[in-house]
């Protein structure tokens, strides 16, 4: 008998004679009272993101090239999925910062993102209640890689984009895509439950949240 | 196959591989672990800041108890669908371009392991922490074979190199305190900076180091899972620090152990598990990171995915109605932090990785016992039956029951063979005793007797043997100067004569 064959016969030699299934009650919250994008939605959005130690700029659409400009300020080399805007794009190689295009002509290796400071990418929906957002890899995002080895994440999102509660995020997901929630900048508590920010993922996280 | 059984035996997991199982009984390994002043000074302290934490996210969530039932619902709708939705995610994550291996035991998923790392050639691989790859001894198999298995969680590499066993299912280095830690690093990290203090930011810092180069060269990955998703192929791993990412992402190779339970039937599912999850373990609203791929994608991630299912005692654990319950753990480790038991005594001393009220329900059933002596065999006593840990378990495991069925059971198999010893003379005594209410009178009025041992401090410390095998580890109040009944009839005169304002006069 295969391993796969001895391992179903024993499961179901140890549920025989069992009831039949209990129907699965899902009384919690599935929608919430604030539609995506609403005031009370970013505001819980923003609390959420900076009590987690993410730095939050909010800005108009017409701001949005000087918010990117001015969260890479410190960073001499950026770069960018294959797809994203021109326009901010144009914007992260102000004040003579090295752009590269992850793809265009070649994808990266992850030593050479180890040397690059800085990924700015979109991303594919917030969820306020948990100051949380989730990449999806779509081309204005990119491969996983990307938004994990450089040091410093500046992601950009739309109002619209964020949602109030985490039921309500999963059905805007596709579970096919590979997908990256991510709720601040990395963090361990594992010495003494003292928490310190910044470990393996980036150290600086940078959300542009635009209204 | 037809719908007759084989009649298979139980299989538990083996013995002589992997750790879930101690050399020793809980009693004696916690005698030692009590006499340790740093280790209980380092556990009260953590697991008070983490109950404080858990009930400060918990408290904000207005549906929790909603979302508990759920929880609990839907692993119960898991281990009663087991075999379809084991097969439905089989075919989801071939059909997704991954491989799925299927193993017994601990030692057959090691081999299965060993074998695919082996195929690439690689000599070294990066581990995400995971309890299942724990419970099986992988890193121990890995290195036997060669192949250098480096722990990229924080506390498990603090662990891994301090020769150490991991003592908690969140935070294995959790009896450890930072000079603790820095003493290893000093130690053991080749490239830990000269002047290393013990910092925390320091310690994390000399970590990141270390480790950046081998997540930038590692061709092969090992992880578990907390969820799979029969409907989709979609596997989660929730982390912290991004060594998950990096171990899911960057090598060529990625190969993920879990066990048959870890299931979840749809992707909705998540909406609740993603909720209760985080908020139960460390006490965040959502933790830093959470990965989830299916299968393979092209041009992003592993290339080449490998998915191990592993049995290893949980099909006996689910042979038990009672006790099948345990398997809808999803390793939050918050009836750990809530234990009298686990807070003073560690991890440690449960001698399997599965420690704290769900180690005690899940490690004597994975393995089974034998006998009295075993060392699983006292786990389920391991317990005050307290009943903190069944309100904080976000799936509504109801763990002291589990614990006194487990009590039962273990009682019950050794009856027949049982050798009379104190515990069991005692009791019997104590039945004779109690069999009519004269012996059971005289008997109290004995006891008086007892007070001259409390020598005036109100309590007795030391009782001459059979007794001593309580007093050993527990003081006995000393017996009242007047019994219950003495009192009664003092207060409320002779029962039998009438003139008792007893509560059933009409």
């Amino acid at each position: 008998m295969t391993a796969r064959d001895e391992v179903m016969t024993r499961i179901r030699s140890a549920l025989a004679g069992q009831p039949p299934l209990r129907v699965v009650p899902r009384e919690y919250r599935v929608t919430s009272d604030d539609a995506p994008g609403t005031q009370a939605v970013l505001d819980r959005f923003v609390d959420r993101l900076v009590d987690y130690k993410a730095s939050v700029n909010r800005t108009g659409p017409l701001g949005l090239p000087a918010a990117i400009a001015s969260v890479l300020q410190r960073d001499d080399w950026v770069v960018v999925p294959p797809e994203l805007p021109a326009s901010w794009r144009e914007a992260c190689a102000g004040d003579g910062r090295r752009v590269r295009i992850d793809g265009d002509p070649a994808w990266l290796s992850a030593a050479e993102l180890d040397g690059i400071a800085a990924v700015v990418t979109a991303c594919r929906v917030g969820i306020a209640e948990t100051g949380t957002i989730v990449l999806d890899g779509a081309p204005d995002q990119g491969r996983r890689a990307l938004t994990l080895v450089p040091d410093h994440h500046v992601v950009v999102i739309f109002a619209e984009q964020v949602v109030m509660s985490v039921p309500e995020s999963l059905t805007r997901l596709d579970a096919l895509r590979p997908l990256t929630f991510i709720s601040g900048p990395s963090a361990t508590s594992d010495i003494e439950f003292t928490r310190v920010e910044g470990v393996h993922g980036p150290r600086v996280l940078d959300v542009i949240v635009v209204e | 196959m037809t719908s007759t059984f084989l009649g298979l035996p139980v299989a538990h997991a083996p013995r002589g591989v992997g750790n879930l199982h101690g050399d020793e009984t809980f009693p004696h390994a916690a005698r030692a672990a009590l006499g340790n002043a740093q280790l209980r000074h380092n556990l009260g302290l953590a697991t008070a800041t983490i109950r404080t934490k858990r009930a400060l996210v918990v408290g904000e969530v207005p549906d929790w108890e909603e979302l508990r039932d759920a929880g609990s619902a839907i692993k119960a709708d898991v281990m009663a669908r087991l075999p379809e939705l084991l097969e439905q995610l089989e075919n989801a994550v071939v059909a997704r371009g991954g491989v799925v291996h299927w193993a017994r035991d601990a030692t057959e998923a090691n081999e299965i392991v060993v074998n695919l790392v082996q195929a690439t050639g690689a000599r070294e691989v990066v581990k995400v922490k995971s309890m299942v790859t724990q419970e099986i001894g992988l890193n121990v198999a890995l290195e036997t074979a060669g192949i250098a298995a480096v722990e990229t969680d924080l506390a498990e590499l603090i662990v891994q190199l301090g020769h150490d066993k991991p003592s908690h299912i969140l935070v294995p280095a959790i009896h450890r305190n930072r000079s603790e830690i820095r003493e290893i690093f000093m130690r053991e990290m080749e490239d830990a900076p000269a002047d290393l203090s013990d910092d925390p930011r320091q310690l994390a810092m000399a970590a990141r180091d270390h480790l950046r180069r081998k997540f930038l060269s590692a061709t092969v990955g090992i992880s578990g899972a907390n969820f799979a998703i029969a409907e989709t192929g979609t596997l989660a791993v929730v982390e912290s620090e991004g060594n998950g990412r990096m171990c899911l992402t960057l090598p060529e190779t990625l190969i993920t152990v879990m066990g048959i339970e870890k299931l979840l039937p749809t992707w909705r599912d998540l909406e609740v598990f993603l909720q209760l999850l985080p908020r139960s373990s460390t006490g965040e609203r959502m933790n830093p990171y959470t990965s989830m791929w299916t299968g393979v994608t092209p041009g992003d991630g592993p290339q080449a995915f490998h998915l191990v299912l592993l049995d290893n005692g949980r099909t006996a654990a689910l042979s038990d109605d009672v006790g099948r319950a345990a398997l809808h753990c999803i390793r939050c480790s918050a009836c750990l932090n809530v234990c009298p038991i686990y807070e003073r005594t560690g991890g440690n001393a449960y001698g399997s990785v599965y420690p704290g009220p769900i180690g005690a329900i899940l490690s004597p059933q994975l393995t089974g016992t034998e006998g009295h002596g075993d060392p699983n065999a006292s786990l389920p006593f391991a317990s005050t039956l307290c009943g903190a840990c069944a309100p904080v378990c976000p799936v509504k495991i109801d763990i002291p029951s589990i614990l006194v069925h487990l009590r039962a059971r273990t009682v019950d198999e050794t009856r027949a063979t049982r050798r009379p010893d104190a515990e069991l003379l005692a009791m019997k005594a104590v039945a004779w005793t109690m069999r009519t209410p004269l012996r059971f009178a005289r008997a109290e009025r004995l006891m008086r007797i007892g007070r001259v041992l409390g020598f005036g401090r109100g309590r007795i410390t030391a009782l001459p043997w059979p007794g001593s095998a309580w007093t050993t580890s527990r003081d006995l109040p000393v017996p009242p100067k007047e019994t219950f009944r003495e009192w009664w009839l003092r207060e409320r005169g002779d029962p039998s004569s009438g003139d008792a304002s007893s509560g059933d006069a009409a």
